[in-house]
């Protein structure tokens, strides 16, 4: 057997990024495309009802319930780094906590609705801004309701003590889902509470 | 290139008199300024893409000719060229510089049609669209009808443009009358406007341009171009109510106790419903069911006993009528001039 | 050298029965296999579109036909646009796109094996909820059937007003439901293609088909999601009383088309950025050149990615568009045609100075550009907003969209057919039959499209279950519903030569067009596992390098 020599170019390094991040990032993407279209909507049709209770009339911003879930992506964060340390218990600990702050948002929205209902007449077919608002605090809060049911499916599995340092990384990823939804309230939160009203 | 475009309108106006023959519906025989704009505009981005055509068409035919492997092939592989940056930026630049000057065609023409305001004697007209008909309503000159529009020649020295404001009752739809204008859409909730100014006397055909239903096909567009005159005298008689003959007919006792009323207007008489056309001046319409059939009595008479027959799927209900019923019918309406 | 025997357990030597192999194809999460599920899927409903289109066009031979009724007529334009756009043409590229990228980067699978079955049965779920339309739409007023309201579904005839009974959600549910299914393909292969190529392949080492695919993949999830809210807005206001698109409460019909098209324009560069994704593979091939100007390719096409997300409303000239607004889709839509054209322009360069083989997939390419250009250019002369008040909603629209889709996306997709079929079943076609299809096809395409355009110059609108005589529409009718007779012809063929191929065809081997990606170094079929070995690059052609080690592009690029 003989032998060439063969000379090559130096072996570039290629940038590698994980693909629970990239998938979830896709995700991501597409998921804030739905909700522009979502704002875009609400924005078109300020002022525009016809009739009927008008944003300025009824809403009341809700400030306890939005630090509760923008608190959450700390505490998810909190949560995932003491996973990567291997601190499962803290981790445990955070990650409940974050459960508990998005459960809270997600009454808070529910007791909000219950009150625009029951006291001030406004359903989503009483006029524009009830089209608009229940749609995207709706698909909002339809959001977190997937991410609660991920997180605790998370929980469960970690009171059974299956969650480990290694799946570090798959918290890292499904934290990312969290911090979206957390963002999208901060729009959604400026939109109909700011802006439109 | 205002000299240019003059040139190419001048011998595609020679074309469109060639052209007429071929449909009354060519958008390349315009007959009113906004179609003459388009055209213009037309001719211009035709030539641009036509030359396009060739050259590159030419390159394709002549590389697939000039470079096949041949029979005689020594088999070893062509010099392999990766790229070149100038030929890249060559046919980037003049692309660009097309598109560019293709641009300022354009807006040029938009803004002479879109941007232009409403004339001081033009005619007012709001079209309104329904599921599947046109009702027309001059409100400065009191006169409602349907399907059957009818404007005066416009003259350049003199023009009197005829002005449309476009509302839709129900679903979207669009006024398309090629030879006239470009086409504008009825739209609920979102009003539209547009013009033209007729040079030669005639009817003009059109139909609805967007999808709106079961009977889109058959919404068709009628307008007639009349001398000043004419058209003055034709607003007389749509104006005045109804000339009915014996106030007591059969005919009219079966249509004011059925549900005719319900849908259809006739003035001076207790019909006043909207949802159907105005029929005060049916006679004086040439087609019935916008368009879909001639208005002969016969045909008429078939629509009130089944509208199916002529225009499937409109609004139109059949009228469960008896053959006697449907002849003193008919009769009243032929009264209606 | 010693020789060893092993006793190999029996059970392996036996053939698997007929229900565990349909288990495996069901079950499957192999890329190369739900390719081939979406490809076949694709097939299926391209011959019931087919069907639609052939019926229709009998219907309109002649003025005042009465093959259909109107009310017939109308579902099967609706049908005839949504099967083939959302459940031919999509789930046929994503299949290509699932067969292809893994093999050509040098990897086992897709990111993520389980969310592309679960993509795959979601699309296949959606066409088979629109068809089942035609049964189960009967809704209270027992108005329902196959939807009727067109593909693009302006509002307000989607409301319950005018839409009564249940095609209208039947079209919106499975829209929705099969959107889901490409959002989730469109993840796994940007996952794929950035996270899992192959040692020495960076991103400018792809090939162009991975690239484009990648393009189209970002383009899916910025696209398809307008389109699902939509939609989901669409249910709200038919359901729960909303009032999104409802005229009489203040809403807009408008604001529908401006949805619609934000997704419905990028959409059209989604169905056709893969068709470029072939010709860029099969070109350079079949000319015996590497492709003219890689880095420039890949550019324009990211532009084009880019600038198709800003023209959405010349689809919308006529609505009533301020002059401004008017104005800028004017110059945005007439901006997208430098990158398009640059990228003609580039596949004349590549077949330039080559020695070109009009084997079947190169016949199909040549015709792809002659054809994309006469496309472009129809569509440069509608970026003209005013021409496009005139051309706008006639058949010069339908003949210019055709020309694209059938004309452009259809025939590269044969090219991709015939060019791929040896790797994908081991078995070479008969180019015989392949080039009588491609004959039959050209002047069936030729006789129905060109002449298209014609009566649209005439004022035939589109949408029209019949027309008026006397309007000189009547000889170009005829002759378009000909040559829709042609194209059906060479689509059997086209089918006759895939099944008689698959089982009775010569072996292909892995290599029988002397190509120079990836896929072509391993097996055809490839065995589940794609590579023995992961292999390592070093340039764009790494088959090129192996085959001319004293000469590798290496040293070039």
């Amino acid at each position: 057997m003989s032998t060439t020599s063969l000379t090559l170019p130096p072996r570039e390094v290629e940038w590698s990024p994980s693909r629970g991040r990239v998938g979830m990032g896709a995700l991501i993407a597409a998921e804030a495309a739905i909700f522009t279209i979502f704002v875009v909507a609400y924005l078109f049709y300020v002022g525009k009802s016809l009739s009927g209770p008008m944003p300025r009339e009824v809403l009341s911003p809700p400030i306890f319930f939005t630090v509760c879930l923008l608190s959450s992506s700390l505490t998810i964060h909190f949560a995932a780094r003491a996973l990567r340390r291997g601190n499962v218990r803290s981790f445990g600990a955070w990650w409940l906590l974050t459960i508990t702050l998005g459960g809270l948002f997600l009454y808070g929205t529910a007791s909000e609705w219950h009150r625009l209902i029951y006291e001030k007449g406004l359903t989503i077919s009483t006029n524009l801004f009830g089209t608009t608002y229940y749609s995207l605090v709706g698909l909002h809060g339809f959001h977190v309701v997937v991410g609660l049911v991920c997180l605790s499916t998370v929980m469960a599995f970690t009171l059974f003590g299956e969650v480990k340092q290694a799946h570090a990384e798959r918290i890292d990823v499904l934290s990312l889902y969290w911090h979206f939804v957390d963002a999208v309230w901060i729009v959604v939160f400026a939109v109909v509470y700011v802006i439109g009203r | 290139m205002s000299r240019l475009v003059v040139w190419i309108c001048g011998s595609g106006a020679a074309f469109a008199d060639a052209a007429q023959p071929l449909s009354p519906t060519n958008i390349f025989a315009p007959a009113s300024t906004p179609a003459k704009s388009i055209f213009g505009l037309s001719l211009l981005v035709l030539a641009v893409t036509g030359a396009i055509f060739l050259i590159v068409f030419s390159l394709l035919l002549y590389s697939v000719v000039k470079f096949r492997k041949r029979k005689s092939d020594d088999g070893r592989e062509p010099p392999q060229v990766y790229g070149s940056n100038q030929v890249e930026l060559a046919w980037t630049v003049i692309p660009v510089l097309i598109v560019l000057a293709l641009f300022m065609a354009t807006a040029r023409v938009i803004a002479s049609v879109q941007g232009i305001a409403r004339s001081d004697n033009a005619i007012e007209v709001i079209a309104i669209g329904h599921q599947f008909w046109w009702e027309y309503r001059y409100p400065a000159l009191g006169v409602v009808t349907a399907n059957e529009l009818h404007v005066p020649v416009s003259d350049d020295n003199h023009p009197t443009p005829t002005s449309i404001t476009l509302l839709s009752a129900d679903t979207d739809h669009s006024f398309w009358v090629p030879r006239l204008a470009g086409k504008t859409d009825l739209i609920p909730n979102h009003p539209n406007s547009m013009w033209f100014d007729p040079h030669q006397v005639g009817v003009y055909l059109g139909q609805c341009a967007q999808y709106c239903g079961t009977q889109h096909a058959k919404m068709l567009l009628r307008v007639y171009v009349q001398p000043r005159d004419e058209f003055d005298r034709w607003v007389h008689e749509q104006s005045q109510p109804s000339q009915i003959g014996d106030n007591t007919s059969a005919g009219e006792r079966i249509f004011e106790s059925t549900a005719c009323i319900n849908c259809h207007t006739v003035a001076g008489t207790v019909a006043h419903g909207r949802f159907g056309p105005d029929l005060t001046h049916l006679m004086s319409r040439e087609t019935i069911a916008a368009g879909a059939a001639p208005n002969t009595p016969e045909n008429l008479r078939l629509w009130i006993r089944k509208p199916d027959a002529i225009k499937p799927g409109s609004l139109m209900p059949a009228m469960q009528l008896n053959e006697q019923e449907l002849d003193a019918l008919t009769a009243y309406l032929e009264t209606l001039r | 050298m010693s020789t060893e025997s092993i006793a190999w357990p029996s059970a392996t030597a036996e053939s698997r029965s007929f229900v565990d192999r349909l288990h495996d194809w069901i079950a499957t999460v192999d890329h190369k296999r739900l390719g081939l599920l979406y490809i076949a899927y694709a097939l299926v409903f391209l011959l019931i579109g087919g069907i639609e289109a052939i019926l229709m066009r009998i219907q309109l031979i002649r003025p005042h036909n009465n093959f259909v009724s109107p009310q017939v007529f109308n579902r099967l334009f609706t049908m005839h646009g949504t099967t083939m756009i959302f459940f031919v043409v999509m789930p046929v590229m994503f299949g290509f796109a699932n067969y292809l990228v893994p093999l050509m980067i040098g990897a086992r699978d897709m990111a993520f094996p389980r969310l592309n079955a679960f993509s795959f049965w979601m699309t296949a779920f959606g066409g088979l909820l629109l068809y089942f339309s035609l049964v189960g739409a009967n809704g209270l007023y027992g108005a329902g059937n196959a939807p009727d309201v067109g593909w693009f579904a302006y509002a307000p005839l989607t409301s319950q007003t005018f839409s009564l009974g249940h095609s209208t959600d039947f079209w919106t549910l499975a829209l929705l439901v099969s959107g889901f299914g490409s959002i989730g393909t469109a993840i796994n292969i940007i996952a794929t293609i950035l996270c899992m190529r192959c040692s020495g392949m960076t991103l400018s080492k792809m090939p162009l088909f991975a690239w484009l695919n990648l393009i189209m993949a970002g383009l899916v999830i910025l696209a398809v999601s307008p389109l699902t809210a939509a939609q989901i807005m669409l249910l709200i206001d038919r359901y729960l009383g909303g009032h999104f698109f409802d005229t009489q409460a203040g809403g807009s019909a408008v604001i529908w088309m401006h949805f619609f098209w934000v997704f419905g324009h990028p959409e059209v560069y989604v169905l056709v950025i893969p068709a470029f994704a072939f010709a860029s593979e099969i070109i350079p091939v079949f000319s015996r050149k590497p492709i003219f100007g890689y880095p420039v390719m890949v550019g324009a096409t990211v532009a084009i990615g880019f600038i198709s997300m800003s023209v959405w409303a010349h689809h919308m000239f006529t609505v009533g568009m301020s002059p401004a607004a008017n104005t800028f889709f004017v110059i945005s839509t007439m901006a997208i045609a430098v990158p398009t054209g640059i990228k003609i322009f580039n596949w004349l360069a590549t077949m330039w100075g080559g020695k070109i083989e009009f084997k079947t997939p190169m016949l199909f390419c040549i015709a792809f550009l002659f054809q994309f250009l006469i496309a472009g250019l129809t569509g440069v002369m509608q970026a003209a907003a005013p021409f496009d008040w005139q051309l706008g909603n006639s058949y010069f629209v339908v003949a210019h969209f055709h020309y694209v889709i059938v004309g452009g996306i259809l025939f590269t997709l044969f090219a991709a057919f015939y060019y791929w079929f040896p790797k994908m079943s081991g078995k070479m076609y008969s180019e015989t039959l392949g080039k009588l299809h491609f004959w039959l096809f050209l002047i069936g395409f030729h006789l129905t499209f060109d002449f298209m355009h014609i009566p649209g110059l005439l004022g035939m609108p589109r949408r029209i279950y019949t027309y008026e005589p006397g309007r000189g529409w009547d000889t170009w009718n005829f002759i378009v519903t000909i040559g829709v007779f042609f194209q059906a012809a060479g689509i059997l063929v086209f089918l006759g030569n895939l099944l008689w191929s698959y089982f009775r065809g010569k072996s292909a081997g892995s290599d029988p067009w002397d190509a120079w990606t990836l896929e072509w170094s391993t097996n055809s079929p490839p065995p589940a596992y794609n590579f023995y070995t992961i292999p390592t690059v070093q340039s764009r052609r790494p088959l090129w390098d192996l085959k001319h080690p004293d000469d590798p592009d290496w040293k070039y690029e």
